[in-house]
């Protein structure tokens, strides 16, 4: 009896179950149609790394070259290249110890005094994201939140140097193209 | 011209060779909307759209499936026998088209009208598993060797209780004639059999989706087991004619579960052929929602629900409508 029981109790799962996917057939389908239709909800999304610009010039970024970026990457993608003003060789690796001008150091007077600001310029900074983990640690370790992840989930390319992206150009060039977009919305 | 076609479709010899002709088409056909319609009853219950961008609504997807495997290279493995390998695929199909033979689609549309349509249908059907037997032992392939024995086992274990709800069915009509039995069942819904029967029709339900080795009970071509089963070794078409072998069977046993138990032809308004191809593919479609739905059964399950509760249960069914039978006559 105990037996049959069961096997009753067994077939009237089988029975519920059955009841759930004839539910799920008739629900509406989720599934966006790509090229015709596109998802809305990348908020959350992350794709590669950009730049931030500043808030009153777009068109330079907010990186004030402090390497923390570079240093934390574990997959070692990102390369950055600057120079400081007044020395014209850019420097690739070191950012050298540079010391504040209230500073007086002993024996210095016969050198030249050190600038007053010292103004750092970025030369250049390349994402290889064919490496890049998308971890988000260049992201969270940024003292000015100069790096954000863009929205970007429709990336394709057929060649690896699609993916060795110029992180910079590709901030100015938005700027020059949202720049020549409000000229003419403003001619018009 | 035409009197003279009527003429030669009378005789006999002319009828089955036009209905094989016919059935022929019709198995090809019917493969093609399978594919089509399991694929989108898969999509549909997970949400999906299923076939989509090949023609409209992916409605040629099935034909360009057909075109990739028709196209594909036959391989046959190393060290395997190739009398065997290559008997398999064909042996599991040449039987479809016997079995189509007796089924009645409508009074006048049946292939061969013999009174024994029921033996025949399930003695060929059997030779399906021997077919897979040599697959699997003609493959050389660990895989295809499991897949065989366990098909042989399934298809030994579950003709037993198919045998017996079908039997309870023959008891009260008297006959092995489909086309007999399904007349019996015009006279009103509640005249069907499915409604005296019901539990030789689950039984027989149970047990024809375990002898087409569907899922649940899929445990020959078990994908996450063992690859592909039997099938493992086999490309192009010797895959795609035990495709459409498996296709073929389903339809099979859901016209003989539609002309036992489901009134046959029988409907209001519509042509009978209509009411007939409308209950076979809404069980086909039963089927499929079975496959989208339950997990496979394990071996050891799989053979206890035959042998500790498939078997009694049919026997009981078989005594009790043999009891019926001695007291109302």
């Amino acid at each position: 009896m105990r037996r049959l029981m069961k096997a009753l109790k067994g077939l009237w799962s089988l029975a519920v179950g059955l009841r759930i996917t004839a539910v799920e057939l008739i629900k509406p389908q989720i599934t966006v149609h790509y090229p015709r239709k596109e998802v809305d909800n990348l908020a959350t999304y992350r794709g590669h790394i950009e730049l931030v610009p500043q808030d009153e010039d777009p068109g330079t970024p907010r990186c004030i070259m402090c390497w923390r970026c570079v240093d934390i990457c574990p997959s070692r993608c990102i390369t950055l290249r600057m120079h400081v003003q007044g020395e014209e060789t850019g420097r690739a690796a070191d950012p050298g110890l540079r010391l504040s001008p209230d500073v007086q150091v002993p024996y210095s007077q016969h050198l030249a005094p050190p600038p007053d600001r010292i103004v750092r310029v970025l030369d250049g900074y390349r994402l290889n994201y064919s490496l890049c983990s998308l971890c988000g640690l260049c992201v969270q370790s940024c003292p000015v939140d100069a790096i954000r992840f863009t929205g970007n989930a429709y990336l394709v390319g057929t060649t690896r140097q699609t993916f060795d992206i110029d992180l910079l150009a590709r901030l100015q060039q938005r700027a020059a193209s949202t720049a020549a977009a409000r000229g003419a919305a403003r001619a018009a | 011209m035409i009197a003279q076609l009527t003429a030669w479709l009378m005789h006999p010899l002319g009828h089955m060779i036009a209905a094989l002709a016919a059935i022929m088409a019709f198995v090809g056909v019917n493969g093609l909307v399978l594919v089509y319609m399991e694929r989108k009853v898969a999509g549909f219950i997970q949400r999906r759209p299923g076939p989509y961008e090949v023609g409209p609504q992916g409605l040629l997807q099935p034909v360009a499936d057909a075109g990739k495997l028709i196209s594909k290279q036959l391989a046959t493995p190393e060290g395997a026998d190739r009398l065997m390998f290559w008997a398999a695929p064909i042996l599991s199909m040449a039987p479809v088209v016997i079995c189509f033979l007796p089924i009645p689609f409508s009074p006048l549309l049946t292939g061969m009208d013999v009174n024994l349509g029921l033996l025949l249908i399930l003695a060929f059907s059997g030779l399906n598993s021997l077919a897979l037997c040599l697959a699997g032992w003609g493959s050389n392939n660990k895989y295809s060797l499991l897949g065989a024995a366990r098909a042989v086992a399934q298809a030994v274990a579950y003709e037993i209780p198919l045998l017996l709800s079908v039997l309870a069915v023959a008891f009260q009509t008297g006959s092995l004639n489909l086309s007999v039995i399904a007349q019996e069942q015009t006279r009103g819904l509640l005249s069907w059999n499915v409604f005296t029967h019901p539990l030789a029709f689950f039984i027989f339900f149970v047990a024809s989706v375990a002898e087409t080795n569907r899922s649940p009970f899929d445990l020959p071509e078990a994908e996450s087991e063992l690859t592909a089963g039997f099938h493992t070794e086999y490309s192009g078409m010797g895959f795609g004619l035990f495709f459409l072998a498996e296709y073929s069977y389903m339809v099979i046993v859901c016209a003989v579960a539609t002309a036992l138990f489901l009134g046959g032809w029988d409907g209001p308004v519509l042509p009978g052929i209509w009411w007939f191809l409308a209950k076979v593919f809404g069980l086909i479609f039963v089927m499929m929602w079975f496959r989208w739905t339950f997990p496979r059964v394990r071996f050891d399950q799989l053979l206890n629900i035959c042998w500790k509760w498939l078997i009694p249960l049919g026997l009981l069914n078989l005594v009790v409508t043999a009891l019926m039978i001695k007291l109302v006559r």
